[in-house]
């Protein structure tokens, strides 16, 4: 069942190569979509056993990471047919192929346990993800691909560094050698603690580039400013989450190992300063999809420092993974809605997407609200356990940083995209023709009401697998 | 784990220097070829030949010494350059900090706790040595081709430490590893030649259209 | 056999043998070039002449001008004493002996520098200028090479260092005495101004170093600097010989014989240089010079990391 997980994916892919007909390919990618978010209810609905040795297994971290890219992919492959509909002059046989394969190293991602095979996984996302950001052929989107691929091709070569690190702590404390989570996790007491110091640092360098912290996030706004919407949503939700996914790994090892200080101090230095990065650039950012980068940047670091600070704010960060992702992938395909209209991205170059646009529009200052952490959205519940979680432990002045900076960012935002929304369309504007379609409004739809929902109610079985994952990550331990 | 191994690791360190001092990027594409068959050659020599341990060397050998190269040396035929004119660092300079750079990872790796049958090889040094010199070129050089031999590079330092472990890496993660870096590779190629399309050259210095 | 008689074939070798390797090294090039080329003793000749030949001075040059060459041939001389041959001990050897080795050297291009420089030539001031920087940057080389050699054979004396020298360490650290060897005859080219550094038979003003700084030379004036470049010659290549060719055979004449071979071995390898390589572009020499100092660097790293 897992192994069709992975392999229905690359079927897929296979299928969108062999289609010759530019139409009807994109109808892969919602069958695709649809059976794996089938497959993976259903694979959350009774926890397969372990398959091959150990080196793959479905735990809660895993399942929350899972279902989280199954419900964005589906939701983005229904809103590529609608896109792609309207790109009828390119070719989409790259794209249609790389988004299955990108899902298929994903979910490779969510179920291994063994921590080189999760490396190839997350690698293999970067590489299938290049040729999607270049989608539109032009000398910016070069440069954006020429920039993602260098830095996370680097920043993926430091982890694997910081992997051999790990495995050497192992050789160095005379014990098994191993890259296996559970045994590791059993030894990780013995292990000598200067190379899995050595190993945190660089396996943290590596993951920490993928997610965009600070100061590794140069790539972010250039990659996801230049990939179409779907691209970026997939790029804002799936990737990070598994980026996050390593290192959740990492964290489990460091509680295991009992040296927790220096992995969170890290973290939570890098997440600060990814929010304070995000502060400064929020604020006269032109560029609408660009300030979407800032605003995952945000985010990313908002959650780097809830693990880093840990203990009664890893609840919330576990369900902000969760909630981030779907609200990210709202905001990016509205905005490619808006962009396609206006053929521009540029805020003095878009005006009146209310009146345009009214479904986008509504979409757009919704999901902005959401991701800023209003209720009643999920992204507010969690952004407010991770802050009452702070709270409580009596880290009042992170707290209120935090709390300062999200107000510097949202007035940022806002300040960009109210005018955006609400203004007064003139003559002078470009107009493409766009307008507001079932297929390219209703996904963004679905991905905010079910936002919206989780912020009201949480089915009992997510509870459950949040409860799971917080218990992996050291909470009541 | 032998000297002989020892020896070997003294011609990867030669050819550290001759990558960074070399404005050819024909050169330069050769040296990085000769660099991964000689660590590729390695596994087989220092332990006792087992399928496992020939299959990395051969899928290295293979991949780094001839796959890899002959990618690039098509993206230099196709962007028809040869050298890398004006680095952001001369060559006389970037040697000399690559040879400080050596030094520092000679004194680095006597202060690591090595495990007792590693201490007194060439093995870390060399891997941190090496990892530098890839971290030199890439932000010295200005040209994608040259920046990506500096990837090659780096990633051949990441491998020599991983040698420290061949016996307690399973071949398959090597081989996705390697797969990987082929697949990056080709990747980048690809992306070389659309930048020298739309650019007109592979100068990575004029992509600064996407600036805050 | 005596030392006397060492000493005394020491000293024979040293004055009689240097022309030969020029010679050895014309012939080479001359086989390369599918000529007969000129005979072995030729340089013999050329010299001779020179020394029967007048003199012509400048008139803007002083006293420093004529002493250049003889201040250089005798510094040389001097280090000649310092060198062991044939895996006897040189007529002079002390601890430290390598440090004063390497200053005569220096002495001697002062002075050869400072005589160009004396003739008020722009044109020998340039030559002299390129010299000193050139040299300057051999000049790491030959020392670290030379701390490798004390570390591997223990010893601060050139002759103890040298016919200490045991071959076997070339399997216990075979790679940084590689290096080191390398290194040492990228010296031996650039000291001596040959290719790929600078070409000994070329009168374009715009590439040579050596020859230039030597133009306003004459008659037995010339005939000292040639003798003095080809002593040179023979004492860096005796050191070169030293390390690569480690042979012991007990039997002193033996010894000896070997040692002349692989001196004229090592002229036809340096024929072979010249007549496959060609001349550096000048900006590049720099370069070279710069790699051979790290690759002896680089070998004194690896030789000092290794337990004694």
């Amino acid at each position: 069942m897992i192994a069709l997980l992975i392999a229905l994916p690359l079927l897929g892919a296979l299928a969108a190569w062999l289609t010759p007909d530019n139409r009807r390919r994109p109808l892969v990618l919602p069958v695709v979509g649809g059976v794996h978010l089938l497959l993976t209810l259903a694979l959350l609905a009774e926890t397969p056993p372990p398959a091959l040795g150990g080196w793959i297994i479905l735990d809660p971290l895993g399942k929350l990471v899972l279902l989280e890219v199954s419900i964005l992919f589906f939701c983005c492959a229904i809103y590529s047919v609608g896109y792609l509909a309207y790109r009828r002059e390119r070719s989409n046989r790259v794209l249609c192929m790389g988004l299955p394969l990108c899902l298929g190293a994903m979910s490779l991602a969510c179920v291994s346990q063994h921590l080189g095979l999760l490396w190839v996984a997350i690698e293999s996302t970067t590489l299938a993800m290049a040729p999607l950001i270049y989608f539109n052929r032009n000398a910016r989107s070069i440069e954006a691909t020429w920039k993602y691929m260098l830095i996370c091709s680097i920043g993926i070569a430091m982890a694997l560094l910081g992997l051999y690190f790990l495995a050497y702590a192992t050789v160095v404390a005379r014990q098994e050698p191993t890259l296996l989570l559970a045994p590791l996790l059993a030894q990780a007491r013995g292990l000598s603690p200067a190379w899995l110091n050595g190993a945190f640092i660089f396996l943290l360098v590596g993951f920490g580039t993928k997610i965009g912290l600070a100061p590794l996030h140069t790539w972010k706004p250039d990659a996801y400013g230049e990939a179409p919407g779907l691209v970026g949503a997939l790029l804002a939700g799936g990737l990070v989450n598994c980026g996050f996914l390593g290192i959740c790994r990492i964290y489990q090892i460091c509680l295991a190992a009992g040296t927790t200080t220096f992995f969170r101090d890290a973290l939570t230095l890098l997440g600060f300063l990814s929010m304070g990065f995000a502060a400064v650039f929020v604020l006269r950012q032109a560029d609408f999809k660009r300030l979407l980068a800032y605003s995952s940047v945000e985010h990313v670091g908002f959650m780097a420092i809830g693990f880093g600070l840990g203990r009664g704010a890893i609840p919330g960060t576990v369900f902000h993974l969760l909630t981030n992702g779907l609200t990210k992938g709202v905001l990016f395909l509205t905005a490619a809605n808006i962009h396609r209209s206006y053929n521009s991205k540029r805020a003095e170059r878009v005006r009146g997407v209310m009146d345009r646009l009214p479904w986008s529009g509504w979409l757009f200052m919704l999901a902005l609200f959401a991701v800023t952490g209003s209720p009643p959205f999920a992204t507010f519940l969690s952004e407010f356990m991770i802050l009452s979680g702070l709270f409580a432990d009596g880290r009042e002045i992170a707290g209120v940083t935090v709390i300062l900076l999200f107000a510097v960012i949202f007035t940022g935002m806002a300040l960009t995209i109210l005018p955006i929304l609400t203004g007064r369309g003139g003559s002078d504007l470009d107009d493409s023709g766009y307008r507001d379609r079932l297929l390219t409004v209703a996904p963004p739809l679905a991905l905010l009401l079910v936002t919206l929902l989780l912020g009201i109610w949480i089915p009992a079985p997510l509870r459950e697998i949040l409860d799971a994952t917080a218990a992996m990550l050291g909470v009541g331990s | 784990m032998n000297t002989f191994a020892d020896q070997l690791l003294v011609l990867v360190f030669l050819l550290n220097f001759m990558v960074l001092g070399s404005s050819r990027i024909g050169i330069a594409i050769r040296v990085v070829a000769v660099q991964g068959m000689v660590l590729g050659l390695i596994p087989s020599l220092i332990h006792q030949v087992s399928p496992h341990l020939l299959l990395i060397s051969v899928g290295m050998v293979g991949v780094k010494g001839f796959l890899i190269p002959a990618l690039l040396n098509r993206a230099v035929r196709t962007v028809g350059i040869k050298r890398e004119e004006t680095p952001f660092l001369g060559y006389v300079p970037i040697m000399l900090v690559g040879a400080v750079a050596t030094a520092l990872a000679f004194l680095f790796a006597d202060k690591l706790p090595l495990a007792p049958q590693h201490k007194d090889l060439l093995f870390v040094p060399a891997a941190i040595a090496t990892l530098m010199t890839g971290f030199l070129l890439l932000v010295s050089r200005k040209k994608a081709i040259s920046q990506v031999t500096g990837y090659l590079i780096l990633e051949n330092g990441i491998f020599i430490f991983g040698l420290l472990l061949t016996e307690a890496m399973p071949v398959m993660v090597e081989a996705g590893a390697l797969l990987d870096l082929l697949v990056g590779i080709f990747v980048m190629g690809i992306i070389i030649n659309q930048i020298s399309q739309e650019f007109s050259s592979i100068d990575t210095s004029r992509l600064t259209s996407l600036k805050e | 056999m005596h030392t006397a008689v060492n000493t005394l074939i020491h000293l024979l070798l040293t004055l009689l043998l240097p022309p030969l390797l020029l010679g050895v090294i014309n012939r080479t090039k001359a086989f390369f070039a599918g000529r007969t080329g000129a005979p072995l003793l030729q340089p013999y000749h050329d010299m001779l002449r020179l020394w029967r030949k007048g003199s012509v001075f400048s008139s803007t040059t002083t006293w420093l001008f004529r002493a250049g060459p003889l201040v250089t041939l005798a510094a040389t001389l001097a280090a000649a004493l310092l060198m062991p041959l044939g895996n006897q001990p040189a007529p002079l050897a002390f601890t430290g002996d390598m440090i004063l080795f390497a200053y005569l050297f220096g002495l001697g291009r002062f002075f050869t520098v400072a005589a160009a420089l004396d003739t008020g030539s722009s044109f020998e001031g340039m030559g002299g200028a390129r010299e000193a920087t050139f040299s300057c940057l051999a000049e790491p080389a030959l020392f670290f090479s030379l701390v490798v050699l004390a570390r591997v054979s223990s010893s601060l004396s050139l002759s103890g260092m040298l016919n200490d020298f045991p071959p076997a360490a070339w399997f216990g650290s075979g790679a940084a005495l590689l290096l080191m060897a390398g290194a040492l005859f990228i010296v031996l080219l650039a000291e001596n101004c040959r290719i790929p550094f600078d070409d000994p038979n070329t009168h374009l003003e715009l590439t040579m170093i050596h020859e230039v700084m030597v133009l306003d030379h004459s008659g037995p004036g010339l005939a000292t600097v040639l003798y003095g470049a080809s002593l040179k010659l023979f004492l860096l290549g005796a050191l070169f010989v030293h390390i690569t060719v480690p042979f012991r055979s007990g039997n002193v004449i033996i010894d000896w014989c070997a040692f002349v071979g692989a001196m004229v071995l090592l002229a036809v390898a340096i024929g072979t240089v010249e007549s496959t390589m060609a001349r550096l572009r000048l900006t590049r020499v720099p370069q070279l010079l710069v790699s051979a100092s790290l690759l002896s660097a680089f070998a004194m790293l690896l030789v000092l990391r290794q337990s004694p």
